[in-house]
């Protein structure tokens, strides 16, 4: 019976493995089953949330029209867009920085541009709430978008790190015979820059920006010491409504940025052409 | 060629040092315009670094480098009215095949029809037409090379300068660019300066070669002096493959000269080498230029040379070890005096390779003016 018959797994076809499928399927199971259940108990017509009853929309009706839910989602995307622009721009150039040039306490400077990552996020988010309020007197009444500054500049420092690691190992596999090869044929060092440098940087800056723009989408401890009364982001507005009860429009309201931040991803991935991301030289 | 050619670059005494390193020291030489001249020598030579002082990557610690008369001091590369075709090519990867090509030009502020018509001929000239809008990661590395070097071509440069051009092409495809490099070069007439280590590269394409060792000019000769009149055994040795016996000069006339090599005998020449009498000597052979006798014929031979008792010197010896190449089989002979010798015997029928084995006893001649002395 030819056709029930199945070839030999080789050796190194893990994924026909018994154990490795097993393996698989447990760890796509914990890590998608929770954001699975959420999505489909935003459906739920129950106040509750803890049994299924029946399927309708109006949670998602009710997040919309949720003045407070809205204007913190709109916070949160405002201070991610403005933290990741800035972001870029500071990772990229001190990546840049790192790698091209010699300078005093270089070393330093190269030690302590990655302490925002490893220092823990709830000191980070004690010290802004002293820095901010006690060390500068940070003015709390500003009009909107400007009362949001002191939120961003957290998220920035804690953001470009992750832009200048990406972007510095990305520099790394730059060919310097390219650069060379721009200036023999007439470039000065900023067209070189903007027509060599900046292309081979390219993948690495989007996914910097992609990084920035999540990490600040989703931060909420260093958010919640920085934040006023008036300047509620997402996470921090999600919580304090747990505080209350879990409803359904909880989970529609993170379904609906599960699905913001999917397509965004998406959109930026397209942009760029998922392949030059994956390539390493 | 009716007016001599002028140097087109002047290297002045051009020393350069990295920290305690002499890379290059003190090197003057003159490249002429027109010529394809090749700059030969074994990696780390500091043949490279005498070519990135051309295009102005490297600054001299001493000395001038001047480009048809200017002084190049001060002048960066993007300045300099050479270009590079670089060793890993460096065509940009997120270029098309006519953008890479168009890049020099785009920034000499060179646009619309008259960029296109230098493109495609740039193209044309190094075969590459129709290849325009395809991406550097979809050619293969001579397709690449070809792309840098039309990249640099449509400068019209004075110079032309290559680093390692052929290292990264496999060995038939090489051959073939080194032909193709030759007739391109004189085709745009353009003077091409190339950095190699590989000896077949320099002598198939260069009108003049300079040998670097250590960072000194060992000699600059055109590729036929070079290999037939080496100027010392570095030189002799480096190009080509080479049997070198040391000895004492202890005949030096206007028309004939006598070397005693304890490893070869008496070796006979038919002109003088102008050396002090008694000096220690070098006796350089090449495998080529030693014939080996099949059976019986060493007798005919010393008969017929009974004429010209200088003309021919001969050797005896047993064979050590062979190896058959296809074209020639090498044969390594060890000499009666023990020391041994390379010999090359071109296969002209089929039936050659099966004239000797191993451990045959086999005798040899070579004419009075195939070996060089060499003083230094």
């Amino acid at each position: 019976m030819a056709l029930f018959r199945r070839t030999p797994i080789a050796p190194l076809e893990y994924s026909r493995t018994l154990w490795m499928r097993l393996w698989v399927g447990a760890v796509m199971l914990f890590l998608y089953a929770p954001l699975i259940v959420l999505m489909i108990f935003s459906f739920n017509d129950s106040k509750r949330n803890v049994v299924w009853r029946g399927f309708t929309m109006k949670y998602y009706d009710k997040a919309l029209n949720n003045d407070a839910l809205i204007e913190a989602l709109v916070n949160s995307l405002t201070i991610a867009a403005l933290a990741t622009i800035f972001s870029l721009i500071l990772g990229a150039i001190a990546a840049v920085l790192l790698w091209r040039f010699r300078f005093p306490f270089k070393a330093a400077v190269d030690g302590t541009i990655s302490l925002p990552i490893i220092v823990p996020e709830i000191c980070m988010g004690v010290a802004f709430l002293m820095f901010f309020a006690k060390g500068l007197n940070w003015p709390t009444d500003l009009i909107w978008p400007l009362n949001l500054g002191a939120i961003t500049i957290a998220h920035i420092t804690f953001c470009f790190p992750f832009v200048t690691m990406v972007v510095r190992s990305r520099l790394a596999s730059f060919n310097r015979e390219q650069e060379e090869a721009a200036k023999d044929l007439g470039a000065g060092e900023w067209q070189m820059f903007r027509d060599v440098l900046i292309p081979h940087m390219k993948p690495a800056l989007v996914a910097g920006a992609l990084l920035s723009f999540t990490l600040s989408l989703d931060d909420f401890v260093i958010t919640y010491f920085t934040s006023g009364p008036d300047t509620i982001t997402f996470p921090v507005k999600v919580y304090s409504m747990l505080r209350f009860s879990v409803t359904p429009e909880v989970n529609a309201a993170s379904t609906i940025l599960i699905i913001l931040t999917i397509a965004l991803t998406a959109i930026a991935l397209k942009l760029q052409g998922v392949k030059t991301i994956a390539e390493t030289h | 060629m009716t007016e001599p050619a002028q140097p087109i670059i002047q290297i002045q005494n051009v020393s350069k040092r990295f920290g305690k390193v002499t890379a290059v020291d003190n090197v003057s030489l003159d490249i002429l315009a027109g010529e394809f001249f090749v700059l030969l020598g074994p990696s780390g030579c500091g043949k490279t670094t005498l070519l990135r002082m051309i295009a102005g990557f490297e600054l001299p610690s001493e000395g001038r480098v001047l480009i048809d008369g200017q002084d190049m001091a001060g002048i960066p590369p993007n300045k300099r009215p050479v270009n590079m075709v670089f060793q890993s090519y460096a065509v940009f990867p997120h270029m098309s095949v006519a953008d890479n090509v168009a890049y020099g030009l785009k920034i000499a502020g060179v646009k619309g029809g008259e960029a296109r018509d230098r493109v495609a001929e740039a193209l044309d000239l190094v075969k590459l037409g129709g290849f325009e809008s395809r991406m550097p990661d979809q050619m293969s590395g001579g397709q690449r090379q070809r792309v840098a070097l039309a990249r640099s071509l449509v400068m019209r440069p004075k110079v032309l300068l290559l680093d390692e051009p052929l290292s990264a092409l496999d060995a038939k495809l090489r051959a073939q660019m080194q032909f193709e490099l030759s007739e391109l070069q004189e085709k745009v007439g353009i003077t091409f300066v190339t950095v190699t280590h590989d000896q077949d590269e320099a002598l198939s394409m260069a009108c003049r070669i300079a040998v670097i060792n250590k960072g000194d000019v060992s000699q600059l000769a055109a590729p036929s002096d070079l290999y037939e009149y080496p100027a010392n055994r570095f030189v002799a040795d480096f190009v080509g493959s080479v049997n070198i016996f040391e000895g004492k000069l202890t005949l030096d006339e206007p028309d004939k000269a006598a070397v005693d090599c304890p490893g070869l005998g008496k070796v006979y020449l038919n002109h003088g080498v102008t050396g002090p009498h008694g000096a220690d000597v070098w006796v350089a052979l090449r495998p080529e230029k030693i014939y080996l006798h099949v059976p019986g014929e060493g007798k005919a031979v010393k008969a017929a040379a009974q004429d010209a008792p200088d003309g021919y010197n001969f050797a005896r010896g047993k064979i050590k070890g062979m190896s058959y190449l296809g074209d020639i089989t090498l044969f390594e002979i060890e000499l009666e005096t023990g020391a041994r010798i390379r010999v090359s015997r071109p296969n002209l029928s089929r039936h050659d390779q099966e004239d000797f084995t191993w451990d045959d006893k086999v005798s040899m001649h070579w004419r009075a003016d195939s070996p060089v002395v060499l003083l230094g």
